[in-house]
């Protein structure tokens, strides 16, 4: 009646279950924690331009910056027990006659550890800000942290801080 | 293995009335998994609610074998949200991150993997600059690790699907109430 194979199968989908429902509840308990997560006033960030090594036009016509800028950041309340890693990145969004939104990331960075989810540190962009057409002669440009919270299972959680703003020079380097 | 001579001994037992009842029983057990598939779709909105992570590209966020939850609604998509693409020519999906993006009354995206060192222009149809709306599958929600596995092994080694099957009818033939 209770043969091995039975035995097994049992065994399985109960192990199976079990599972998830763990990751049911991991998810759900989550859900109490999100609020807390999602809200920018835990975060604390600022970020200034110091300097922009290059302005210029590309050879197709689009406009290319390089920038180096200061960054400091404080996400540790993002971290809980279900927390694998947050991503965080800079992106600089700006508006132009054609386009409503642009938002182009300068800057990323990837963290791990609670431990190092507090820093201040000089960058260069990481990638350039490369404009559609040649709109970015004296644009004024927002600087602004995303942040992206991946767990160990369950939602993933994102939000974003208005850094600050500056303006692009009105000719080329 | 009495089990197994046990089990051969009831199939040849079986009466008619028997195999019908199982035959429901399959069926029911196949029109579930699809009702459950395309109710995700419903849900979702989007035409493949659940991937597989295949490649490292987004690592250490997502390694191969996750599984990760799709949603697809009209909401813009926004540059730091997780998107799963398809481009022309290439069969298989690619999950990676919103990079760039540029809203030209049709919103132009660029992608990039957390774990790749420049953007995916190069992963994309050749002069392929910018993936529009219609190449996006969805945006990832949720994640679950690890358990992608099991499709990638019977996906490489079909031997174990078969056996799988197999051996799953066969309890479902043989199993008696």
């Amino acid at each position: 009646m209770h043969s091995f194979a039975y035995r097994l199968n049992t065994l399985l989908t109960f192990s199976l279950l079990l599972l998830a429902v763990l990751c049911g509840a991991a998810s759900f308990l989550d859900a109490f924690n999100s609020p807390l997560a999602a809200s920018s006033s835990h975060v604390q960030a600022s970020a200034q331009v110091l300097k922009v090594n290059r302005f210029r036009r590309q050879l197709n016509g689009a406009d290319e910056v390089g920038l180096t800028f200061n960054v400091s950041l404080d996400v540790q309340p993002l971290f809980t027990w279900n927390t694998k890693q947050v991503f965080v990145f800079l992106a600089a969004e700006y508006e132009t006659p054609k386009n409503a939104l642009n938002q182009i990331s300068l800057w990323d960075h990837i963290i791990l550890d609670k431990d190092q989810a507090k820093f201040q540190t000089k960058v260069t962009t990481k990638y350039p800000l490369i404009d559609q057409g040649s709109n970015l002669r004296g644009r004024k440009v927002d600087l602004i942290l995303h942040w992206h919270v991946m767990p160990k299972t369950g939602r993933m959680i994102r939000d974003k801080l208005h850094l600050s703003d500056f303006h692009l020079p009105e000719a080329y380097t | 293995m009495g089990w197994l001579a046990d089990s051969l001994d009831s199939i040849r037992t079986l009466q008619i009335r028997h195999v019908l009842t199982q035959v429901v029983s399959l069926g029911m057990i196949v029109t579930s998994a699809l009702i459950i598939w395309k109710g995700l779709m419903c849900v979702t909105g989007s035409e493949s609610p659940v991937v597989v992570v295949l490649s490292g590209s987004m690592e250490p966020g997502f390694k191969r074998g996750d599984i990760l939850f799709l949603h697809m609604s009209t909401d813009p998509i926004r540059a730091g949200e997780i998107v799963v693409f398809n481009v022309d020519g290439r069969e298989i999906p690619i999950v990676h991150r919103v990079h760039e993006r540029q809203d030209t009354g049709e919103v132009d995206i660029l992608t990039k993997g957390d774990n790749n060192f420049g953007d995916d222009r190069l992963l994309y149809a050749h002069g392929q600059l910018w993936l529009q709306r219609h190449h996006i599958m969805g945006r990832a929600v949720g994640f679950l690790p690890y358990v992608g596995w099991v499709t990638i092994i019977m996906t490489e080694k079909p031997i174990i699907k078969y056996l799988l099957i197999g051996a799953l009818g066969l309890l479902v033939i043989t199993s008696k109430e």
